[in-house]
Formats: C-alpha cells, sequence, structure tokens
C-alpha cells in the first residue's frame, strides 16, 4: 500500500537495499499489480512529456483570456544575456518554469506534477540541471519516482489539491518534490531528500490560492517560479547536510492544518488575495464580459 | 486564559488524528501526470474525460449535443476550455490531444451540433455538467457527471438513474427490468471468463420497473460475453466503457 508517512518510507528504504526511488516503485507495483517494466515506461513516458512540452513552448501564444503569454520568451533571452542578478542556470530555471506555465494556460499539452497549476516547478529544475550534468534519462526518471513517492505522502497526509489546501498544496508540494528529486539526483540520502521536501515546505507554508478571475494564470504561472528556485535553495541545503528541525511528517501535518483554517476565499474560489484587487476584479468581469 | 490552554490541549489530539486520516491515498501516476492539455486538471482535463465517456455510453458517434454547465464550470469554465474540453471528448479526443483547443471548429466539420449553457443543479459537486446527447442513429442519452480534481471525474446520473463511477476501469452498465436473476446471470457469466468485479451498484427507478447495474471491473470484458449479455432476456441494454481500448 501507499506510504503516508515519510518516516514509513525511510523506515522501508533503510531495511532494503534497492535504492529509494527502486522502493517507491515496488510499493506502487505491488498495490496495482503492474509489472516493473510498465511502470518504468510510464514515468519515461512522462519524461519524455515534459521535454517536450518544453520544447513546444511559443512565445506568441497567449491564453484564452489574455491574461498570459510570451513572459518565458522575455526570461529566456534575459538570462541567456548573462546579466542576471541570480546567474545563468538560476535564470533559466526561472524562464522554464514561466515557459511551462504559460504553455499550461495557453491549452497546450503539460504533464500535471502534481497538478497542472504546478506544472512548471519539477521540469524547471530538472531539465536544465539534466542538460548542464548531462544526467542520463535513467538516472531522470528514477528521480521522477523520488518526487512521486513523496508526493503521495504529502497528499495522504495533508493534500495536493489548491480547493483544499490553497497553493502551498500545489505550488508547495511540487516544490517539496522537486526538492527531494533534486537531491537524489545529486547523489543524497534518503534522509537528505526528506529533508529537502519539508525544508521546501516550510518556506511556501501558508500560501494561498487565490487565482484572479478562477483561472490557472495570475499568479499561477508566477508562482512556479517560487517553487522551482525555492526547490533547488532546499535540496543544496539539504546536500550540505542542513536538517529540518521539524521532522518532515509533522511539517507535512502542520500543512494540512494550516489548510484546513484558510478561509474558503483564499482556496481556489477567486474571491480572496491577489483575485479580490481592485486590478484582479476588472480583469475577471473583463474575461466575463468577453466574447467567446 | 489558563483554563483555556488546558482545554485546547486536551482537544488537540483529537483534531491531531481527524486530520491524519482525512488525506487520500493516491498512486504515483495520480500524483505525476496525466499527461495532459491545460490549464486545468478539474476544468479541463477531467472535462475531455467526461465527454469521452459520454461518448461510449452512448456508443456510437454523437450528432446533437447540449453541454449545461453547472457551478464552477458555469463560472470559469470559458477561460479553462471546459466547453472545448467536453467537445473534444465528445468527439473521442483524450484529455493529452492537442486538437482540443480547436475542438468547437472540429465539431462543426465533423457534423456535431453543440449547445451550450449554464444550469443549477441540486446536490452536486461545484465542477458538474449535465450532458443531452443525441447519436447518428438517434439514440439518445442524457449524463450528470462530475469533475473531482487531478483529472478525475464521476459519472453522477445516467438517464435519471443515479449512478457513482469513474470510468477508470473497464465498466459495464446493463439496463434491465427490475427482477430476479439479472444480477446473478451477470456475475456468473463474468466469473466464467475470469472477470473480477472491483465495485458493483444496483439502482431501479421502481419497484419491478427500469433497473442499472453498474459494475467496475478488473479485467476488461471479452467482446463476445459483451455480445451473449445483451441477448439475455429482461436486459435492455448493455454500455461498456474500456478508455484504454
Amino acid at each position: 500500500m501507499a506510504f503516508s508517512s515519510v518516516d514509513g518510507l525511510l523506515k522501508a528504504a533503510g531495511t532494503s537495499r534497492s535504492p529509494l526511488w527502486a522502493v517507491i516503485m515496488e510499493d506502487d507495483l505491488s498495490d496495482r499489480g503492474a509489472t516493473r517494466e510498465s511502470s518504468l515506461r510510464q514515468m519515461s513516458g512522462l519524461w519524455e512529456a515534459m521535454k517536450q512540452s518544453s520544447r513546444d513552448y511559443s512565445a506568441e501564444a497567449r491564453s484564452a483570456s489574455g491574461l498570459s503569454g510570451g513572459d518565458g520568451a522575455k526570461m529566456s533571452a534575459y538570462a541567456g544575456s548573462g546579466k542576471g542578478i541570480l546567474g545563468i542556470f538560476p535564470d533559466r530555471i526561472v524562464a522554464e518554469a514561466l515557459r511551462m506555465g504559460e504553455s499550461n494556460a495557453c491549452m497546450k499539452r503539460i504533464v500535471a506534477a502534481p497538478t497542472a497549476g504546478s506544472c512548471g516547478v519539477l521540469p524547471a529544475v530538472i531539465i536544465p540541471l539534466a542538460e548542464r550534468d548531462h544526467i542520463p534519462d535513467s538516472e531522470i526518471v528514477h528521480a521522477l519516482y523520488v518526487a512521486a513517492g513523496f508526493g503521495q505522502i504529502i497528499a495522504a497526509r495533508a493534500s495536493i489539491s489548491g480547493a483544499e489546501g490553497g497553493c502551498q498544496a500545489e505550488i508547495g508540494s511540487a516544490s517539496a518534490m522537486a526538492a527531494a528529486a533534486l537531491v537524489s539526483l545529486k547523489g543524497g540520502t534518503p534522509e537528505m531528500s526528506a529533508n529537502a521536501c519539508a525544508m521546501a515546505l516550510m518556506n511556501l507554508m501558508g500560501l494561498v490560492c487565490d487565482p484572479v478571475g478562477g483561472l490557472v494564470e495570475i499568479p499561477c504561472v508566477i508562482r512556479n517560479t517560487a517553487g522551482a528556485l525555492n526547490a533547488a535553495g532546499c535540496a543544496d541545503m539539504a546536500l550540505a547536510g542542513i536538517r529540518s528541525r521539524i521532522p518532515p511528517d509533522e511539517v507535512i501535518d502542520a500543512m494540512r492544518s494550516v489548510g484546513d483554517s484558510m478561509p474558503s476565499s483564499l482556496r481556489e474560489t477567486g474571491r480572496g488575495g491577489l483575485a479580490a484587487t481592485p486590478s484582479g476584479i476588472a480583469a475577471a468581469r473583463r474575461i466575463t464580459h468577453a466574447d467567446p | 486564559m489558563i483554563a483555556f490552554l488546558n482545554q485546547k490541549r486536551a482537544v488537540f489530539p483529537f483534531f491531531w488524528k481527524a486530520a491524519q486520516e482525512s488525506g487520500e491515498k493516491m498512486g504515483i501516476f495520480e500524483i505525476m501526470g496525466p499527461v495532459m492539455v491545460g490549464p486545468s486538471s478539474s476544468h479541463t482535463a477531467g472535462a475531455v474525460k467526461i465527454g469521452l465517456v459520454t461518448r461510449k455510453l452512448l456508443g456510437e458517434k454523437p450528432a446533437e449535443a447540449e453541454l449545461l454547465l453547472h457551478g464552477s464550470f458555469a463560472a470559469t469554465g470559458k477561460g479553462h476550455g471546459t466547453d472545448r474540453a467536453l467537445a473534444a471528448g465528445l468527439l473521442g479526443m483524450k484529455p493529452d490531444d492537442v486538437r482540443i483547443p480547436e475542438s468547437l471548429e472540429a465539431a462543426r466539420k465533423a457534423g456535431l451540433k453543440l449547445k451550450i449553457g449554464t444550469v443549477t443543479l441540486r446536490g452536486v459537486h461545484p465542477n458538474t455538467v449535465l450532458l443531452k446527447v443525441k447519436g447518428v442513429s438517434g439514440r439518445s442519452l442524457e449524463v450528470v457527471a462530475s469533475s473531482l480534481g487531478g483529472g478525475r471525474i464521476k459519472i453522477c446520473r445516467i438517464d435519471g438513474i443515479e449512478t457513482n463511477f469513474s470510468g477508470e476501469r473497464p465498466t459495464l452498465v446493463v439496463h434491465n427490468i427490475d427482477q430476479p436473476g439479472h444480477v446473478a446471470a451477470v456475475t456468473t457469466l463474468l466469473a466464467s471468463r475470469g472477470v473480477n468485479i472491483a465495485t458493483m451498484q444496483l439502482y431501479r427507478d421502481t419497484r419491478g420497473g427500469y433497473a442499472v447495474m453498474v459494475l467496475e471491473c478488473d479485467q476488461p470484458i471479452p467482446e463476445d460475453s459483451l455480445a451473449s449479455l445483451s441477448k439475455m432476456d429482461g436486459i435492455l441494454k448493455i454500455t461498456y466503457l474500456n478508455l484504454d481500448r
């Protein structure tokens, strides 16, 4: 059965001679009665689809509402210029996150990870890293299992839905999954992955889901950049040996209770936060009254 | 104040336990994926699936369809492309089909007449749609379906009879006269072909009237079993749904 605690996952990994990703995969295989080959094929398919959707980004595409599009291209050009404050590589992460988020808003094909609104976080850190460090596809696929395993635990103990737990449950979960995956890509231990996951969630705890007009555009596209940069930073902290002072399971439970105490106006109803600003309201009104 | 704190501490473990129990067990490919056309897994991907399941339930090419959006589907459907997603599904597309954004145009070309409106339904999920479809041979069907999030859906009503299934597994819907023996006949046949039933639901309008059984199975049902089922006495109509097919 699916893991419902980080503790349980780490114990299983500790007693197994297999790497963390394989422990997560085996658990899922026994759950679904699926074969190792079909599972690996499916996960490789998701990785290929992520790369494809990165290639399919179009600078000209605009969303149906007209609220999204073009920013990823601007950021790519700026990142390439080398003048960025963060530097070429982190700026590339920012650009990739924007491009994915915009592709989603513009009805292009993406990989929900864990949701469509947060689809930019994982590819934004993994695609540039795979290119820079020449990481073989098979290793990336393994890291995606690690991401999925931590996502499973967050879903079981808390939520991965903005309507239930706010944006912390979407961008927060995506960032935590990405952080854990990055650690495993860099050869970190399962405990390090768990710490990266916990720290990433800590940083985004309390983030509300306040989409303008109820659409997956403002601020969702931009928030993918926060999730991606946070994931990279937390992965590096964990690899540096920094531990989360609050155990990962307790962090996830706290995220759950924070989500439970969020008013519904801040849980994907488009009635609070940025959605309730004068400009947010005006934009929503324009969309509703626009011709199809 | 001290009394208040003590009281709070006393109830805290109860809340803690409740919070831990209310999460959701999801498979790793429900966390990673699906590959889908954006922007929303509930309002776009789920809507495509609803359209597709409706087409499969109809069992033929739809010629006319009225799509009545309820709740959040009605409020944000246009910006999320929910209308286009439902139409795409009715045309047989899957949630990762890149032609989804142009599906309204594709429907016109395919001769599918679409009417899109809104409706207020009672006691349903916010992301719900009522579809009234008519097939090319004149067969008609009314489906109420909800998109639950993450691309997962629930078929809530078929031709006015309440149902509750997802379409994720091979699903058999049997419409029959409400009389003894039909459930036994159907399950015996499935058992003889090694098909395991995962969930089973029975519904009827009145005693001795019109009944529907919905069986979600772990294995696909062989074609010849479907044929012999549909010939059984008292069985009015069978519909088989297998999205993997």
